[in-house]
């Protein structure tokens, strides 16, 4: 599998999903920066990586969208390819309009960094499909933009769709307003798209995909995209 | 020509920001304050003279990039 890692000014998660992404694939990810017009030939996936992309100016993602790769990775996305956007990536694949909704401002105003509990929703998607019957994982987060909301027909279609890829939830796996760590709407912590080849999520799998980081529950996401390439 | 833009948050879009202004103007002492929506301003200094298409080119950029208008409103006022 061929993938990509899409480099802004101010993103720092960057080398992370490159480490993840080659651990999981075998293949060395390729930087790319955010000013080149075209992506490497054949690319099988990209990644929008976490951080501070032009240093959250405007909105959270709003100048990164419209950044000149940008425009490629949307024609990507549309023509079927995978996209995975964490944290930040999230907030600019929700700008692209790519996903729909929006992240707003944690309802607590703080910024929060700390391991949350997550239920693998579905696991009928290129992202999830190694987790099996493991339903509750734990994963970091690290942000202060990340309550997910979206009008109420929005939010009931993802339902209706099985479009909802994680929420938060307490160790038993409830959703409960406790587990909740930024005021997110229904608990969403990471949608995907109408075709499923698109996911948006603000927790980090990249910070918990290796024995060395203390965990490896975000492992499985990417074992998850090399199986659904090596079967494509 | 100048143009001045106004973004707010559409009504029923929960304003935590708003809500921690209210609750410290409160502190202060200020009564009454029932409610607090915070938004932006983003000034314009435009090359364009004619003040109508000024104002077409400022609302296409609230589309594009000034407003997510999912969240928010616009409107644009020219000085």
């Amino acid at each position: 599998m061929k993938s990509a890692v899409i480099v802004f000014p101010g993103s720092n998660c960057d080398r992370d999903m490159g480490v993840a992404l080659t651990q999981a694939t075998g293949r060395e990810a390729q930087m790319v920066w955010h000013k080149d017009a075209a992506l490497p030939q054949g690319l099988d996936m990209i990644a929008l990586p976490g951080g501070f992309s032009f240093g959250d100016y405007l909105r959270c993602g709003a100048i990164a969208a419209r950044a000149p790769i940008m425009r490629a990775v949307v024609d990507f996305a549309k023509r079927g390819g995978l996209v995975l956007g964490v944290c930040n990536g999230f907030q600019i694949l929700i700008e692209t309009g790519l996903l729909p909704g929006a992240l707003m401002r944690n309802q607590t105003l703080k910024f929060i960094c700390s391991d949350v509990h997550l239920s693998v929703e579905t696991t009928r998607s290129p992202f999830t499909s190694a987790y099996g019957n493991r339903r509750v994982i734990t994963v970091p987060i690290a942000h202060h933009d990340g309550a997910y909301i979206a009008d109420d027909a929005t939010l009931d279609r993802l339902e209706a769709e099985d479009r909802i890829a994680f929420r938060y939830v307490s160790a038993e796996g409830q959703p409960t307003a406790d587990a909740n760590p930024n005021g997110a709407a229904r608990n969403i912590a990471g949608i995907l798209s109408e075709n499923r080849r698109v996911l948006g999520m603000m927790p980090h799998p990249e910070r918990l995909a290796d024995p060395a980081l203390g965990g490896t529950d975000g492992a499985a996401l990417f074992a998850s995209l090399a199986a659904a390439l090596e079967a494509a | 020509m100048k143009a001045r833009v106004f973004v707010t948050l559409k009504n029923g879009v929960l304003d935590p920001q708003g809500e921690a202004i209210r609750h410290a103007l409160g502190t202060l002492g200020f009564e009454g304050v029932e409610g607090v929506r915070q938004g932006k301003v983003i000034d314009l200094d435009l090359a364009e003279t004619d003040p109508d298409k000024a104002q077409a080119a400022a609302q296409e950029m609230c589309e594009k990039l000034l407003a997510n208008t999912i969240i928010e409103n616009y409107s644009v006022e020219i000085l």
